[in-house]
């Protein structure tokens, strides 16, 4: 034993567990969100549970089981429970009971102490809806227009209404949103004339003149609208809730209607898929705790490619500088730092930087110069897309630059001699030589930024980005491109939904939804770096021998 | 060959616009860090600034009749005087296309009697009484209009109690001294009266003074036998009544409606002190005593196990020769004006203890004195004319002391660090203490590198040193891909998920750390007294793959017989046991968890730069070492950690300069609650959390958002340190490499 510990193959071992502690941790990690990201989509068993509790009154409660843990008989001593003796720990179950109009909360504990029974009946159904969210019941009858008709009607009155809904949402978002755009640029534009002291007489007219077309236009597709929402609440559905209430669910809140228990593995995959592209394609329902994420993933890569168009030129030119240009000395040396440190200064202290001096400083002024007729309104002395994009562009520019010059560094001397010897200039073996071969690792650094841009938050968070954003930065309203609307963004509504909602219990499952995309997304680009990298190392060292 | 021609080549001219070009590239790098650098001190500077004091503007209002009382409206356009006679004049102060600067805007009487006293009450009210003991309250009111031509103030007078005279004392004698304030329910008057009695009398809304102003008095007479009263003063709550007569200070408590009770007095104590002037500051829970040392002293009351007691808490060097003949306060801000015989003027912040300006202002002791209702202008009557002065004194509240010194705060029982930058009410007394949240951020950086080190450092040992390279191929890439890991999940993750599950099994958390090492040995024990085929079969570079299913199980055994350990040891529920039994408090965000959450974070940037400093040791230092006949691990300890120190040195500084400026994970992981405290069961609030939490809600160049800027320098500063210092130390090691 002695001899053992003296050969050090013990601290060996234990160095090795460190290996093996960073391995789980990070696989663990992933999985875990893989795991709890995936079962979000996955059909739920409803389940329905028969209970007695300590006073021997009998309930029956339905719904999913989000949760199981086992916690010890102590910390429920205050309770009156019937236990086996020597059973030291009780199960629990966290189950979502939905039905937000009966209960208060849709979310519910149960001791396993308490269960007497178990089934998974086969007409229970999953009623998503747009407000109130889920309910959990048993279809007692459908109304068409007033009459009661069969069930087996449900799945086409469902599209009829599904269809109806999107008609609406098109003439309220594309349609009205379009004119209330003309509106208020109809009124920047009568402000503006009025600032500078032109507003003539005939130019007033005009304007009124164009107003009064729009709000004509605007009467008639309200018009429109009231007639399609009038269709749309037609019909019910009654349904009977666990405790046997009766509740009317109007088909204007319903998205859906499943019966989960009736499905079987492939139905479930399809159900799986159909869910987990609604989630991609979606607007965000009920404070953000459902529905989908699609502005959020539009802000966040609207976003990344503008700063991508701002680092990569910036990011290249240094990295150049850096390997071609610069001379061995003291100020080389002080580029390098410079580099060093803008990788290393915490990207809060970015964020600071870009509020102080991008949105107030420079947005600002430009708003003084440019939209006096907004004022003091902010067009761009606001946060804004624009200026998060500019910011996290600072703070990718090191990964650019290393990235690159990692790869011009590896290009073997011969090609850039064999140029200049044939009589190239040094800015035509740059750009005809050295960038083409280089180009994979300018690649590298890009998808490098853009990976690390798309997880960034907290600058974000000082910088544009918001929690609800009413209209995305890219629509179909002249110059179609607002870069000085806010918008959202994935990191960040992990951060908002799973701390600032007032659901968080609800909107939990959504969080690691949403984490499981940002990660997938950002690990994809960081595998297709590194094996890009790889590749390029591998032809570097055939083209030196 | 052909010899190059003299017109100007365009390949060489694209040459060298492209060299320009590119170090202009270059150099934009170095310019970016600095603008950062130069743009947080650029908005920081002002806070470090004592006050500028300048005349901008007098006016000739010279009267035969004495001046009681001036003022002026919240943009120092308008400014107006009263006199004994009862006039109020309102004279235009700056320039306006309306009117000619000095001319005068209104003329009204607002008392028929001559007048003997004018006071300032709260709520910009103010108190006139005459020779006959009849007192009228009014307050001065500006309306700006909004015209094409630009804007136009017009002033005019309203009376919150009716413009009917109130005779504050019940027997009518005239008063010698006043206070008076009022909220929407009861006014209060506090008069001395010529023939000695101190009265109290209560004026009692029927309604709400805010839209009506009938009342109903009710009188008292107060019990003092000072024959003699200098001041006195009457909190904006209307609680306390402090009443000066020479060197004594009685307070009174009105807090009872029927009757006033002493509650304690304040006696000047030090040598040849004499009291000579008081003020409340705003907020009216401090009071302001000068004396004739020159000296001013701030009281408040501070509980102490005998009750609450007014207590000196801080004293100002006024004036080296005179005594301090009167204190001005501003209403919004914990600033003080005083002034002496001669004129010698000074401005002071209480909380901050600044010492803002010092100066003259006037030759001799002004009639009047004003503070400009926005604190930035003062307006004195110095005998004919009204001198308007520009007041630049924007963040009086941050001084080098008040942001890391103990600071002794209105109503706390002691000098105290604290961080609380916003209140809901107006005269909150903002607590800009730097202490908490920096010891906040070491504390979260400390507890990662605690957790991140030994694991980090040991992973990058047996990667570089021991594992084979197909191996090491796989496991680098796979956790240097954590570092890629959004923070935003990390901190996601661990406030809600594992937040609860360390609360839940605490002793399994402790239990693992036992756990681990110890299967870890049994395992190389166990694999060391193997049969040698099996050995060969399974090479001891293999043990990280080896060791997975033991750790995995460890970990799971120590999960499992977490309620076990506390049924048998902690009665059950280890937090009870923890919060009753040894008397520490426990969140459940705690920096245990921020420790393991920002650990991980850290891991990676650690495990890649020492891995990629312990890989690098030249082979011919190792193939020496062990053909000498030292073991491997020997050749490890003595060798190649002790080459590869300075790498691993700047491994460990860059993860430590990480730990320190993350932001998503502490916000998350953590209650963001700025406390002073190492126990590893509480949370804590770090500089990077802070300004995410607060930037977005501060006012644009208030001190608070510039003290969040400070907040921001200061990390930058920091992590500048540590990344030029690893950066330094890398760059040495990378030539003696080269040279080996």
């Amino acid at each position: 034993m002695k001899n053992w510990f003296k050969t050090g193959s013990p601290w060996v071992w234990l160095s090795a567990g460190g290996v093996t502690v960073s391995l789980i941790s990070v696989l663990g990690l992933l999985w875990l969100i893989a795991s709890r990201g995936l079962s979000y989509f996955w059909p739920a068993q409803i389940h329905q549970f028969n209970m007695v509790d300590e006073f021997g009154k009998n309930s029956v409660v339905i719904g999913e089981i989000y949760e199981r843990e086992r916690i010890p008989v102590e910390q429920l001593s205050h309770m009156n429970l019937s236990l086996k003796s020597g059973q030291e720990t009780v199960e629990r179950f966290l189950v979502k009971t939905g039905n937000r109009e009966l209960v208060s909360l849709d979310f519910r504990w149960l001791l396993g102490t308490e269960i007497t029974s178990t089934s998974l009946p086969e007409d229970v159904v999953v009623v998503e809806r747009r407000t109130h969210g889920n309910f959990y019941g048993f279809i007692d009858e459908l109304i068409l227009d007033g009459k009661s008709v069969d069930v087996s009607r449900l799945p086409e009155l469902i599209e009829r209404v599904t269809d109806f809904q999107e008609e609406i949402e098109e003439l309220q978002k594309v349609d009205i949103g379009a004119i209330n755009y003309q509106l208020e640029r109809l009124r920047l534009k009568e402000r503006r004339y009025e600032l500078e002291d032109k507003l003539t007489a005939e130019r007033k007219a005009e304007i009124d003149q164009e107003t009064t077309k729009y709000q004509q236009q605007y009467a008639e597709l309200e018009k429109n609208l009231l007639a399609l929402r009038k269709e749309v609440a037609r019909d019910q559905l009654v349904m009977r809730a666990m405790d046997g209430q009766i509740v009317t669910v109007n088909f204007e809140h319903i998205l859906k209607v499943t019966f989960n228990n009736q499905l079987g593995f492939f139905s479930k995959l399809g159900v799986f898929f159909e869910q987990l592209s609604s989630f991609i394609v979606d607007d965000p329902r009920e404070a953000n705790t459902e529905g989908g994420v699609f502005p959020a993933i539009f802000g966040t890569v609207l976003m990344v490619l503008l700063m991508t168009v701002i680092v990569s030129p910036f990011g290249v030119v240094a990295a150049i500088y850096l390997h071609e240009y610069a001379g061995k000395n003291a100020f080389t040396k002080l580029l390098r730092i410079a580099v060093i440190n803008l990788a290393g200064v915490p990207s809060i202290v970015y964020g600071v930087f870009g509020l102080g001096f991008f949105v107030y400083m420079v947005g600002g002024s430009l708003d003084q110069i440019f939209y006096p007729e907004t004022l003091p309104s902010p067009t761009f002395g606001t946060p804004g897309v624009l200026w998060s994009a500019i910011t996290l562009a600072i703070l990718t520019l090191p990964v650019v630059i290393v990235s690159t010059e990692e790869g011009l560094s590896r290009i073997p001397a011969s090609m850039r001699h064999g140029s200049l010897a044939l009589g190239a200039t040094k800015a035509e073996t740059l750009w005809r030589i050295i960038l083409p071969i280089a180009s994979p690792a300018i690649m590298t650094g890009i998808i490098l930024a853009i990976a690390r841009a798309a997880g960034e938050v907290a600058p974000l968070m000082l910088v544009g980005v918001v929690k609800m954003a009413p209209t995305l930065p890219l629509d179909g309203n002249f110059p179609f491109l607002h870069l000085d609307r806010k918008f959202m963004h994935l990191g960040f509504h992990i951060y908002d939904v799973g701390f600032q909602s007032p659901n968080v219990e609800a909107a939990r499952p959504l969080v690691y939804a949403t984490a499981l995309l940002l990660v997938t997304i950002i690990v994809a680009l960081n595998m297709s770096a590194v094996s890009i990298r790889n590749k390029l190392r591998e032809k570097y060292k055939a083209l030196e021998h | 060959m052909t010899i190059a021609s003299k017109a100007v080549d365009p390949r060489q001219l694209k040459n060298k616009l492209a060299q320009y070009l590119i170090t202009l590239g270059g150099i934009s790098v170095l310019f970016t860090l600095v603008l950062i650098f130069l743009y947080l001190l650029y908005v920081i500077k002002p806070i470090f600034e004592s006050a500028h004091i300048e005349e901008i503007q007098a006016i000739e209002v010279s009267t035969s009749d004495k001046v009681l009382m001036s003022g002026l409206d919240e943009l120092k356009e308008v400014a107006y005087q009263l006199t004994e006679k009862g006039e109020i004049v309102f004279y235009q102060l700056s320039d306006s296309v309306f009117r000619d600067t000095g001319s005068i805007l209104l003329n009204q009487k607002v008392a028929e009697n001559k007048l003997t006293l004018a006071v300032d009450g709260n709520r910009g009210i103010k108190v006139v009484a005459d020779v006959e003991g009849q007192v009228k309250a009014f307050s001065p009111k500006f309306v700006a209009s909004y015209l094409v031509k630009g804007r136009d103030i017009s002033p005019k007078i309203t009376f919150p109690l009716g413009e009917e005279a109130i005779m504050v004392d019940e027997q009518g004698v005239a008063l010698q001294k006043l206070a008076f304030a009022m909220d929407d329910e009861k006014a209060i008057f506090i008069g001395f009266t010529e023939d000695k009695r101190l009265i109290k009398t209560t004026l009692v809304a029927e309604d709400d003074f805010s839209y009506d102003p009938a009342y109903e008095a009710i009188y008292q007479e107060i019990d003092f036998s000072a024959k003699k009263v200098n001041e006195v003063l009457i909190s904006p709550d209307l609680s306390i009544a402090f009443v000066r007569s020479n060197n004594q200070i009685a307070i009174f408590d009105m807090t009872d409606e029927y009757s006033v009770d002493l509650k304690t007095t304040i006696t000047a104590q030090r040598p040849s002190q004499n009291y000579t002037s008081m003020a409340l500051l705003s907020g009216g829970s401090s009071i302001l005593i000068g004396d004739s040392n020159g000296q001013v002293s701030q009281w408040f009351e501070v509980a102490t196990p005998q009750g609450r007691q007014f207590k000196e808490v801080r004293t100002f060097a006024v004036s080296e020769f005179e005594a301090v003949s009167h204190i001005y306060t501003e209403q919004f801000r914990k600033s003080f004006y005083t002034m002496t015989k001669s004129g010698e003027m000074g401005v002071f912040y209480t909380t901050s203890e600044a010492d803002l300006w010092r100066g003259e202002i006037s030759e001799s002791l002004p009639k009047t004195f004003a503070i400009a209702p926005r604190a930035d202008g003062l307006l004195i009557n110095d005998g004919s004319q009204l001198k308007l002065f520009s007041v630049e004194n924007e963040h009086p509240e941050v001084t080098w002391g008040a942001l890391w010194q103990e600071v002794w705060y209105e109503g706390y029982p002691e000098p105290d660090y604290i961080w609380q930058s916003t209140s809901g009410s107006d005269d909150f007394e903002a607590k800009f203490s730097l202490v908490p949240i920096s010891f906040g951020t070491i504390k979260a950086a400390l507890y990662a590198m605690l957790f991140a080190v030994p694991i980090a450092l040991s992973a990058a040992i047996y990667t570089a040193y021991f594992m084979p390279s197909s191996l090491r191929k796989k496991v680098k890439p796979t956790i240097e891909l954590m570092e890629a890991l959004p923070t935003v999940i990390l901190g996601f993750l661990a406030g809600l998920w594992l937040a609860p599950i360390i609360e839940n099994y605490l002793p399994g958390v402790f239990m693992l750390l036992v756990f681990l090492p110890l299967m870890t040995f049994v395992i190389a024990f166990a694999w060391h007294n193997l049969p040698k085929k099996i050995k060969s079969a399974l090479p001891e570079s293999w043990a990280p793959v080896i060791l997975i299913p033991f750790i995995l199980f460890a970990g799971y055994a120590a999960f499992a017989l977490s309620p076990v350990i506390e049924t048998a040891f902690f009665g059950g529920d280890i937090r009870q046991y923890i919060t009753n039994e040894m008397g520490i408090n426990f969140d459940q965000r705690n920096a245990l968890v921020v420790g393991i959450a920002m650990g991980f974070a850290v891991i990676p940037t650690i495990f890649s730069m020492a891995e990629d400093a312990i890989f690098s040791v030249p082979k011919h230092l190792t193939s020496g070492s062990l053909a000498l006949g030292a073991t491997p691990w020997q050749t490890l300890i003595k060798v190649v950690l002790l080459t590869a120190s300075p790498g691993i040195f700047s491994a460990v500084m860059m993860g430590l300069g990480r730990a320190v400026g993350e932001t998503m994970i502490v916000l998350m992981a953590t209650g963001n609650t700025p406390i002073v405290d190492w126990s590893i069961f509480q949370g804590m609030r770090t500089l990077a959390a802070n300004i995410a939490v607060e930037m977005p809600e501060s006012e644009v160049g208030s001190s608070h958002y510039r003290i969040l800027f400070l907040a921001a320098f200061v990390l930058f500063v920091f992590t500048f340190v540590f990344n030029t210092l690893a950066e330094f130390v890398r760059q040495r090691l990378r030539e003696k490499y080269s040279s080996l």
